[in-house]
């Protein structure tokens, strides 16, 4: 975190969660943990979101949303699991309805654990995603300097 | 007679903290019907009930909502102690009524933020979550857990809250209290607020009870109902009226809401007051054997818990009908002729709990 350059902004979707991390991902982002401290903040727009919390597993029904979001989304961008059930589907992993983690559906770069998840793990998640989010666009940042110069672009 | 269009409104949107669709057809910018389309949250909870025994289904059972977790556990439990006719100890009901009202009051502390939140009021949303950290620290003082903390146990509870944990809870709750005075003023007093939620989306007694609707959005529309004053776990000991609004609309939702706040303030001071010494749980011995339906006071309204048993590790059947389901009907109602601007704030005065609903 020493040195953050960039203030990515976060997208919270609920996907076939219980409530309780939901309302956790919104307590890390209120002033008591504050969050929005790390330079991030909360949007409900997709089209300028950077990072993507997930709560909850996947079922049939929301996985088309989850993954609409996702594509919504610019490069680069970094998806946050929270939770267990978002992890691995936790305690609903037996039920009919629930195919499994948010891996299941689009690529995960961050887990966090719990139920439900405690701010502090979330906000350690955010942290890390702020991090690599930095890294990525680095990376974006060079991939477009060198087309630019008439590379190949596979720097 | 003006054109008529479809505004799909969520599964995800700003103001909305869960999943829900509903299909707005608008005219003139009024909303003349609204079709929810529900399922984005189901997970199939209530199958887990023959993977699961009857003891290990208590914590299944509390994650159906985070946030009135320990009130399902309760709802759950209750009905299998009826089954079992298990007399739980006194001190144990006692015990369950705190952590209840406890639940209720962040629930709706939580529901005051978002309702700000969705009305363009950051800054009292905010406060709102402010205080409700206090109340959750209480959960954490006497049961482990923020949200989801199973202290509900089939014959009791397994943790008790000890003489310094209730001059901790009583010292809190006057603190709350004092900090909730401000955030009620600018709920009950402030023009802009009040411009945005008087006379919007009103529901009268009589549609309130035709449609089926319960909790505070049925007692703000002035149906004197709420299934504590039948003294279920330790209530009928506990002095209390229930509260109740006059017009039925958005603003009397808020009100009333806010006023049950300090109703649970007051519930849990008398319950500390007359709390008895003895044990918090009894032991149970064999299988559950019959059906029971139990039912229950949530913050959103009353739930129902159907068990069905035959003798077995694991039950037959376990149905759960939540407050939201039987609201969204007069959410639907509601809706017809509001502006398109009232959407948010309409949905969010049924305090929709849609995990609840579609476990």
């Amino acid at each position: 975190m020493a040195d953050v350059k960039r203030s990515p902004w976060l997208l919270h979707y609920d996907a076939a969660s219980c409530n309780g991390c939901d309302i956790e991902v919104l307590a890390a982002l209120t002033p008591v943990y504050d969050a929005e401290r790390l330079g991030v903040v909360n949007t409900g727009d997709p089209m300028q979101a950077d990072i993507l919390l997930v709560t909850g597993g996947i079922n049939d029904q929301c996985a088309p949303v989850v993954k609409q979001l996702y594509d919504q989304m610019p490069r680069p961008k970094v998806v946050v699991a929270v939770g267990v059930c978002a992890c691995t589907g936790g305690v609903f992993k037996d039920t009919y309805n629930i195919h499994g983690g948010v891996d299941t559906c689009i690529p995960v770069d961050i887990y966090v654990p719990g139920c439900a998840a405690r701010p502090q793990a979330i906000i350690d998640g955010i942290v890390k995603a702020v991090e690599l989010f930095q890294k990525r666009s680095d990376e974006h940042d060079a991939l477009v300097k060198a087309r630019k110069n008439g590379g190949s672009g596979n720097a | 007679m003006a054109k008529r269009s479809v505004i799909p409104f969520g599964p995800q949107h700003p103001v909305l903290p869960e999943p829900i669709h509903l299909d707005l057809v608008i005219e003139d910018e009024k909303v003349v019907e609204a079709v929810p389309n529900i399922g984005f949250v189901h997970r199939g909870l209530e199958s887990l009930a023959d993977k699961r025994d009857f003891n290990k289904m208590v914590y299944v059972i509390e994650r159906t909502c985070g946030i009135c977790s320990f009130g399902h556990g309760l709802g759950y439990v209750e009905s299998v102690e009826h089954i079992m006719n298990v007399e739980v100890p006194d001190r144990a009901k006692f015990l369950r009524v705190i952590w209840a009202e406890l639940g209720r009051m962040h629930s709706h502390m939580l529901w005051m933020g978002l309702m700000a939140d969705a009305f363009g009021f950051e800054n009292l949303f905010y406060a709102c979550w402010r205080v409700r950290e206090k109340i959750l620290d209480l959960h954490e003082l006497t049961a482990g857990g923020r949200l989801i903390f199973s202290v509900n146990q089939i014959g009791g509870v397994n943790k008790d809250i000890t003489p310094e944990m209730m001059q901790q809870i009583l010292k809190s709750l006057d603190e709350i209290e004092e900090e909730v005075k401000p955030l009620e003023k600018a709920f009950v007093n402030d023009y802009s607020v009040q411009s945005r939620l008087k006379g919007v989306g009103v529901l009268t007694k009589q549609q309130a009870h035709d449609l089926g609707c319960c909790g505070p959005f049925a007692k703000a529309s002035g149906m004197s109902f709420d299934y504590r004053m039948t003294g279920y776990e330790a209530y009928k000991y506990l002095d209390m009226e229930p509260i109740t609004g006059t017009n039925g609309d958005s603003f009397d939702r808020c009100t009333v809401r806010i006023k049950e706040v300090y109703q649970s303030i007051d519930l849990i001071r008398q319950a500390i007051s007359k709390i008895p010494e003895g044990d918090i749980n009894v032991p149970v011995k064999g299988m559950p054997n019959g059906e029971y339906m139990a039912r229950i006071e949530q913050p959103r309204g009353e739930a129902i818990y159907y068990t069905k048993a035959s003798g077995k590790k694991y039950l037959d059947r376990f149905r759960l009908r939540t407050p939201t389901f039987a609201n969204l009907a007069g959410l639907t109602e509601t809706l017809k002729g509001a502006d398109l601007a009232d959407v948010p704030i309409l949905i969010l005065t049924i305090d929709p709990c849609i995990s609840c609903t579609e476990r």
